[in-house]
């Protein structure tokens, strides 16, 4: 397997039931790149996502992570299921934002962000809340740390959630349409802060329908249909010329 | 139409300052009050001036050492059903929620042999436990056994009332925080497991407080069901408030001040346990409201302020 990439998905299938989500899915992203999935609702898009941290597990095919296959560890021809222990271990590498933020209600801003790092890293409770208000700063949030989640608007909320997964320090960011569930007018702020982060090399895979966003900010530009992957490559070439009918169709319709 | 009720207040040509707003008045609302509060008067002064109340020897009697004894007794069987009680039914619930069938199964299987029958049955059962096995045995399952001991010494009667209301309060607990469970979004612990946080940590800290919500009304409930249901007891002839009356009221003959002693204690217990109720679920209210309920205390001190 190789380990050049950061994030490496090989031939992945997964199926609900009757459902094929995922039929043979390749992907591959490098340090510090930003790919954007692009699809039609249904197209496997977020399964993909969640696949990649585990959340779910793949009927078929391998993924790893910062050349570490994700939920098994090999021993000569053999792989070993990984236990839950061993796999939420895994998964501080990997940054995740949620859709709908899925912020801690009954935990302040900065209770949230230093959850995961006190209890999941074992870092010094006073170390990282340093942490987390400088990056809280990061974000123009410094005066909300002390504020519980449901006092703020949903575009905080979100930034707050990016701070959360940002706090584990992790390898790859993975957003799940982290801007669908916001009011239009607040979209804005926290595409901001994912291009911010874009700008200092932060490797991400952004699920998105902001496809403004996503010709200025990706490296690469995958479009999934189906479950399958129709066309991946530059913005420039996927999104203004694209060479499948469905892809035009997709993007015909969205712009 | 909409241009027409625009102009109307203009035409009426008040100047604005000089409006002045008057309350709806609801008549028979004060009515319904008026009658109300006859009625009550009408209650009050038939509990004082019945001479059959005997108020006399419900003051004698309800600050009796024997008494605040049993008090003491129904409060410690009350907290002993209550702690083992929802201890039980979290492992219960988690067990019902649980990937292996056959904890589900048991899990099932003990909610509904326990809520079926009822307290006093088994209550009855636990205090005649020495019949079914005389002695309880540790050991290797099925194996030889190491230690022998009489059932009569090991399960003292206060052990068998406790763990006789345990465990039917159990059966009803596990509902209760399963109930809690399924009420916390599951995007909580997806996050929860997406940061990587530990399985205990995240059932502790994030799934728990946030259940806590939903299980505080319907636990306040059955904490208050199961101090009356301590009453129950007496028939293990523990003596508790409600076996004490009874001993007190053969001797003497006096019924009514006695069952109003009773009365007047399991009153006050509920309302020291409402309070509490009050308090903790402000504590797990915590940032699901914008700004949280005043406490009675600062409505109290709110309202002083007005007057």
């Amino acid at each position: 397997m190789s380990t050049d990439y950061m994030v490496d998905v090989r031939g992945v299938h997964k199926s609900f039931g009757d459902l094929t989500v995922l039929d043979g899915v390749d992907l591959q992203v490098r340090q510090g790149e930003v790919t954007v999935l692009l699809g039609p609702s249904g197209s496997g898009k977020s399964t993909l996502l969640r696949l990649i941290n585990h959340l779910e597990r793949a009927d078929r095919g391998f993924i790893s992570v910062g050349g570490e296959l994700m939920g098994y560890r090999r021993s000569g021809n053999r792989l070993h299921e990984l236990k839950e222990r061993e796999i939420l271990k895994q998964r501080t590498k990997i940054g995740f934002v949620f859709q709908n933020f899925n912020l801690f209600g009954h935990l302040t801003v900065l209770e949230n962000v230093v959850e995961a790092p006190v209890s999941a890293q074992r870092r010094p409770r006073a170390e990282a809340e340093a942490e987390a208000r400088e990056l809280l700063d990061r974000v123009g949030l410094a005066d909300k740390a002390d504020q519980y989640p449901r006092r703020l608007s949903g575009g905080q909320q979100q930034r707050v959630a990016i701070v959360r997964a940002l706090a584990l320090e992790p390898d790859v960011l993975l957003f799940d349409e982290p801007t669908s569930a916001l009011d239009p007018e607040l979209v804005g702020e926290v595409l901001a802060v994912i291009r911010d982060l874009a700008r200092t090399g932060t490797t991400m895979v952004v699920v998105t329908h902001e496809l403004g966003f996503a010709r200025e900010v990706a490296d690469t530009v995958v479009f999934l249909d189906e479950g399958r992957v129709v066309e991946q490559g530059p913005p420039a070439d996927v999104l203004d010329n694209p060479r499948h009918a469905r892809t035009r169709a997709f993007v015909d319709k969205v712009l | 139409m909409t241009s027409d009720l625009r102009t109307r207040p203009a035409s009426a040509a008040a100047p604005e300052e000089t409006l002045r707003i008057v309350p709806a008045r609801h008549p028979l609302t004060w009515i319904a009050a008026a009658v109300v509060a006859v009625l009550v008067a009408m209650a009050g002064h038939a509990l004082i001036t019945n001479k059959a109340f005997d108020w006399p020897t419900f003051t004698r009697f309800v600050f009796q050492k024997s008494i605040l004894e049993a008090v003491a007794l129904t409060l410690e069987l009350t907290l002993f059903g209550v702690v083992a009680g929802f201890l039980l039914g979290t492992v219960l619930a988690l067990m019902r929620i649980s990937r292996n069938p056959l904890l589900r199964a048991v899990s099932w299987t003990y909610t509904w042999i326990f809520r079926s029958v009822p307290l006093i049955l088994q209550l009855l059962f636990w205090y005649n436990l020495a019949i079914l096995y005389n002695e309880v045995s540790f050991g290797i399952p099925f194996g030889p056994s190491f230690v022998s001991v009489g059932t009569m010494s090991l399960i003292p009667p206060f052990l068998a009332a406790g763990l006789g209301l345990a465990l039917h309060q159990g059966a009803y607990a596990a509902e209760i925080v399963r109930a809690g469970f399924l009420s916390v979004d599951a995007g909580q612990r997806e996050a929860a497991a997406a940061l990587g946080i530990p399985a205990g940590r995240q059932f502790r800290r994030i799934v728990l407080p946030q259940a806590m919500r939903t299980i505080v009304p319907t636990a306040a409930n059955e904490i208050i069901g199961l101090l009356k249901a301590t009453s129950q007891v007496y028939v293990m002839a523990l003596p508790e408030l409600f076996y004490q009356v009874q001993v007190i009221y053969t001797r003497s003959g006096r019924v009514i001040p006695l069952l109003l002693v009773a009365t007047a204690w399991y009153l006050a217990l509920t309302t020291v346990l409402s309070v509490a109720q009050f308090s903790v679920e402000r504590h797990f209210g915590r940032g699901t409201q914008r700004t949280l309920p005043p406490t009675p205390l600062q409505r109290l001190r709110a309202a002083w302020r007005r007057a």
